[in-house]
């Protein structure tokens, strides 16, 4: 068998069939990913649709240089990275609590039960999600102004024009949108713990939290360090329904809900701003992909098996 | 299994916050559903709530009365996840399949053509004019379905992983040496061997696609090619729109109690109940299929 394996008699006949089933997902990561890589050039261009792309007048970097004259430029940058940051540090903890409490239960169909329900919110679209909170905090009606400041005796608040809440409001929603699926993988990697380790030390005495602290926790490192250091490779990217649609894409709130993302969207639809939403985009990806590579090679240096390449 | 004290202390405890989370979960869909089943007036004089006073099925009865619209847009919806999954789960497949194959001289080559994507891209704006002005798919269903077909490299490699690690090299080869094409072997023995994979790589893609509301926020401005997603986000932004010529005429004169808020939620509640069904599944899948993808790609 393994001498015929390597004695590849008939390349071409061999080789073109799979070839064939290849090439249409071939053909379409080439038009999809590939094509728009080599357009990064219109971050470089003043695009006048009359003279066409190809046409248009070349700038050099005058894309770049208006994109970080502006005030954008910082905020997108700082809001992205913040709240990426708070998101993974956040969300990490919760949804290791979360993984560690459902392991303690040792009824199956609890914990069935529990997971369908924390997954939910992981499955709607940021639309849904956003009704879901504009129900509990539009002005009029809401759930928070109406039936819980107001019996307290404080004032309504203006939720969707108050820019200081929603930096909290945001980490919020995405840890309820996301820990849960989160917690799916460490809720695997626990069940997967040799349960004698556990029998040895309850008999040399260690209680539960001791457990978790000596076992779980030790076992877990590995996974959450490349867990961690993955999303870390994804900081410069955000969630654009969470950016735009979950605040309702209200200008009040830009100062603290703008990101790289939804700078991308509205310079390009809303404001017609190809250059500059261009130069934003080219500065997300190359960025992006600096942050990869070194986190790559830094996962590779912690835990070779666990290097993306 | 004997558990000390501490244990089922720590047993009870652990149950009692998973309750609380899971309900915490839970709750804001409560609200919503119970919101939709609210009379309008309750709704504007005492806001939301868990206990409304009085109950009211106005919302369902307003979508009914104007079922044409939301029917249109169920429909679009209903068509771009089939059709894309379909497409999409067919493709990533027939490309995994090569790249599974060690035998195949390019395997490696595939893989890396397919993991580059993920490391980088041109960003929204090179597509954008990509799409538009080369492809022309502007307002057309196409552009629903296209950008997101394989838009997700990572599933291609998880399928590839599959067939890998589950098909031996063997039974191919048995199968080849029984005269068998590629294409069949791919279509009669790998395919049927891997469906665990492929229903969960066709949930996520089927998901994808039905919550799916920003390529229509960049292609389409037609109301008539809105899923349920873009339907809502559009209800939501203005509640005028139903009345507007935009919409279509079949609403006719009777909109003059607009029961808006609360159609709002029934709308929500409908956009979420397909959702629902996918749900026992995904839990089955959900902890192997994350686990084979997360923890190595």
């Amino acid at each position: 068998m393994t001498a015929r394996r390597k004695s590849p008699s008939k390349p071409l006949k061999k080789t073109l069939p799979l070839l064939i089933l290849a090439g249409p997902g071939l053909l379409y990561f080439l038009i999809n990913s590939y094509f728009p890589m080599f357009g990064v050039f219109i971050a470089f261009k003043d695009v006048n649709y009359a003279k066409g792309i190809f046409g248009s007048d070349w700038i050099g970097f005058k894309n770049f240089t208006f994109l970080f004259q502006t005030s954008d430029a910082w905020i997108m940058t700082r809001n992205t990275l913040l709240y990426n940051l708070a998101f993974i540090a956040l969300g990490t903890v919760v949804s290791i609590i979360i993984a560690i409490l459902m392991s303690e239960l040792l009824n199956k169909l609890y914990s069935k039960l529990f997971m369908t329900g924390l997954i939910l919110p992981n499955l709607i679209s940021m639309i849904v999600l956003s009704l879901l909170v504009f129900a509990f905090l539009n002005a009029d009606s809401g759930f928070v102004n109406h039936s819980i400041l107001l019996p307290l005796g404080i004032p309504e608040i203006n939720w969707y024009s108050e820019a200081k809440y929603w930096p909290y409001l945001l980490v919020l929603i995405q840890i309820w949108k996301t820990a849960g699926y989160g917690s799916i993988v460490y809720f695997a990697s626990i069940a997967g713990i040799d349960k004698s380790i556990y029998e040895s030390a309850k008999i040399d005495g260690a209680g539960k939290l001791k457990q978790i602290r000596m076992i779980t926790l030790p076992l877990l490192k590995p996974t959450i360090i490349v867990l961690v250091l993955m999303s870390m490779g994804r900081i410069f990217n955000s969630d654009f329904g969470l950016f735009y649609q979950v605040p309702m894409n209200s200008g009040a709130l830009y100062s603290t809900t703008q990101t790289i993302d939804t700078y991308v969207y509205r310079a390009l639809m809303q404001l017609n701003d190809i250059g500059m939403s261009a130069a934003a985009g080219l500065y997300q990806s190359l960025v992006g992909f600096a942050l990869v590579l070194t986190v790559n090679a830094i996962v590779k240096k912690v835990n070779p098996e666990n290097a993306l390449f | 299994m004997i558990q000390t004290r501490g244990e089922r202390t720590f047993t009870v405890f652990s149950a009692v916050v998973m309750i609380l989370l899971t309900v915490f979960a839970f709750l804001p869909f409560l609200l919503i559903v119970i919101a939709s089943f609210t009379n309008e007036t309750t709704l504007i004089r005492n806001g939301y709530s868990f206990f409304p006073e009085h109950l009211s099925l106005d919302a369902y009865r307003y979508i009914k009365s104007s079922a044409y619209i939301f029917i249109r847009a169920y429909g679009v919806s209903f068509l771009v996840t089939i059709l894309g999954t379909a497409i999409g789960l067919l493709i990533t497949s027939m490309l995994a399949y090569p790249m599974s194959r060690s035998d195949f001289k390019y395997h490696n080559t595939l893989a890396f053509v397919v993991f580059f994507t993920m490391l980088f891209s041109g960003g929204v704006v090179p597509s954008y004019i990509m799409w538009t002005q080369y492809f022309h798919i502007k307002n057309t269903l196409w552009a629903l379905i296209l950008p997101n077909l394989l838009a997700n490299g990572f599933n291609v490699l998880l399928v590839r992983n599959y067939f890998k690690n589950n098909v031996p090299l063997e039974i191919i080869e048995a199968a080849q040496i029984d005269g068998a094409s590629e294409l069949r072997t791919f279509f009669r023995i790998m395919l049927p061997l891997s469906m665990p994979v492929m229903a969960t790589v066709g949930m996520f893609m089927g998901l994808a696609y039905w919550n799916d509301w920003i390529n229509a926020l960049y292609f389409v401005s037609k109301p008539q090619l809105y899923g349920i997603q873009n339907l809502l986000m559009q209800l939501m932004s203005n509640i005028q729109f139903l009345n507007s010529g935009q919409a279509g005429n079949v609403l006719g004169a009777d909109t003059v109690s607009l029961p808006s808020t609360a159609v709002r939620m029934a709308m929500a509640v409908l956009g979420i109940v397909p959702v629902l069904f996918v749900l026992p599944f995904m839990q089955k899948y959900l902890t192997r299929g994350v686990v084979i993808g997360a923890v190595k790609g």
